[in-house]
């Protein structure tokens, strides 16, 4: 067995969640982000394809999915950084018993909104969505998901048939869009309890009909808090933007090498910028030209750029995967992805440049980050600067008018 | 005689520290075992059977030395004084 080190966290510090197939590695850095200390393995030799930290209420608590082949997925935490685990007595996700259902992976832990601080979801396999409102020491499945009529034409892709993708809408509490593979996006707009399909536009490549309801294998669907309405989808073959919640889909696959890819992130600043990994073809699945690229957009998908400084770009036939890509709340945003080859890369600079973070590590499936005391969804500082000056430029242009609004009557009284 | 249930050294951090267990009783399958061993250690049971009931695929159980995969699975016949041992397969990978 490795050697478990420890690392711990004070407020600035950048924490970085790494799952792997043999186990769940933390690593820490200051605002930096260059120097690494690296804690961990955890659940060794246990794959760990979903973490999350929750720093709501002032909390600092690991999550993660312990999916071990013998003894099942379980959930497990930590608050302080994994010296001291707690994996629960008896399995707080689960199905029940009439569901027929047994669970086989938890793909995604998803923390609710700030409003919200007790409440969490999970995204498992087979496809479900489950619901905590206690902070996680209880859960169940949403049952209008569970039974919904298009379940039983559900399909598994390559992984499994996986809830991977789950966003709650930051404006409106009854709506929330989530994302399975080989089922497509579907979103509620009265919390839950019924789902439509969300689909139109985004082509089933491998199907006989290439627009269906559902059915699509979406690899993951993003969106940036500030403009809840914009959605960005990496499909199994197509990039896609939608401007309504889902309800239509545009192509903007526009100068990347490949439509292909699993992974996506958002800018944590910008609702205009979104960051991919292009993978070739459905049957290779390695970067294209043995060269590892991240292509960024600025401009919601009209063009899309390589980001190569410091990524190699010869023999690099890599694979990322859906959750392994993932930024911090910095400014410059930290973006960072994690290699089935056991490589986990990061930019300090927005995506400008790159270096190997660690590497020799199990293949990696899940990579996630935090800045300790920031909040998950606190206002970005860059953003806060900006509508700080907004807010300067508005008052100014109030004075301004109401001195205008002075001269003029001055003005106008004179000529009278 | 009661029936000696065993489990793994990795199960017993959920059962009290605890590998062995003497299920009163005289239980009669193996299903009957579990059921006792779950209310006495509740913390054993998502780890050895799932959601269904159905021994999770990784985890074999033998009444002596025959393996209930290939006898009649939880409804396994369980003699008064007998063993049951319950360990992981080998798999993985």
């Amino acid at each position: 067995m490795p050697a478990v080190r420890h690392v711990s966290a004070k407020n600035g510090d950048v924490i970085l969640l790494v799952g792997t197939m043999k186990g769940a590695f933390v690593l820490r850095s200051n605002g930096a982000r260059k120097k690494w200390d690296v804690g961990g393995p955890y659940s060794i030799g246990s794959p760990v394809y979903a973490m999350a930290f929750d720093q709501r209420q002032g909390r600092r608590r690991l999550w993660w999915a312990q999916q071990s082949f013998r003894w099942g997925t379980v959930l497990c935490s930590s608050d302080d950084y994994g010296k001291t685990i707690t994996e629960p007595e008896t399995y707080s996700v689960k199905f029940p018993p009439e569901s027929q259902l047994t669970l086989k992976n938890i793909w995604q832990i998803c923390l609710g909104r700030d409003d919200d601080p007790d409440t969490m979801y999970c995204g498992v396999e087979p496809a479900a969505l489950f619901e905590s409102h206690d902070a996680g020491k209880t859960w169940s499945p949403v049952e209008g998901l569970l039974n919904h009529p298009h379940r039983p034409k559900w399909v598994p892709g390559g992984g499994g048939m996986c809830l991977h993708t789950i966003i709650p809408d930051p404006v409106n509490p009854k709506r929330m869009m989530i994302a399975i593979s080989t089922a497509g996006a579907y979103r509620t707009d009265d919390g839950g309890m019924t789902w439509q399909a969300r689909n139109e536009g985004v082509r089933a490549e491998f199907l006989p009909e290439k627009y269906p309801e559902f059915g699509q294998c979406v690899h993951k669907v993003v969106q940036h808090p500030s403009k809840p309405e914009r959605l960005f989808l990496q499909n199994h073959w197509g990039l896609y933007r939608s401007d309504d919640a889902g309800n239509s889909w545009k192509d903007i696959a526009n100068g990347v090498p490949s439509d292909f890819g699993f992974c996506m992130v958002a800018h944590p600043h910008d609702p205009d910028t979104v960051y991919i990994v292009p993978i070739e073809s459905d049957e290779y699945r390695c970067t294209p030209e043995g060269k590892l690229r991240v292509y960024r957009t600025q401009n919601a998908g009209a063009t899309w750029e390589p980001m190569t400084r410091g990524l190699p770009q010869k023999d690099a036939l890599e694979t990322i995967l859906r959750d392994s890509m993932t930024t911090d709340t910095c400014d410059p945003a930290g973006i960072y992805f994690g290699t089935r080859s056991g490589k986990v890369y990061g930019s300090s600079d927005d995506g400008k440049s790159w270096r190997a973070i660690i590497e020799g590590l199990p293949p990696v499936v899940c990579v996630r980050a935090s800045l300790v005391g920031g909040g998950e969804k606190s206002l970005p500082r860059r953003r806060a600067v900006t509508e700080k000056k907004k807010t300067v430029a508005r008052r100014t242009s109030r004075r301004a008018t109401s001195v205008k609004s002075k001269s003029v009557r001055r003005a106008r009284a004179a000529k009278r | 005689m009661p029936v000696t249930l065993r489990i793994p050294s990795y199960l017993a951090a959920f059962a009290g520290g605890e590998n062995s267990f003497l299920i009163e009783g005289l239980p009669t399958t193996v299903s009957a075992a579990l059921e006792s061993l779950w209310k006495a250690q509740p913390g054993l049971r998502d780890r050895i059977v799932d959601e269904q009931g159905q021994v999770r695929p990784h985890i074999n159980i033998f009444v002596g030395e025959d393996a209930i995969r290939f006898a009649d699975g939880l409804a396994t016949k369980v003699p008064a004084d007998a063993e049951i041992l319950i360990v992981p397969a080998v798999s993985g990978g």
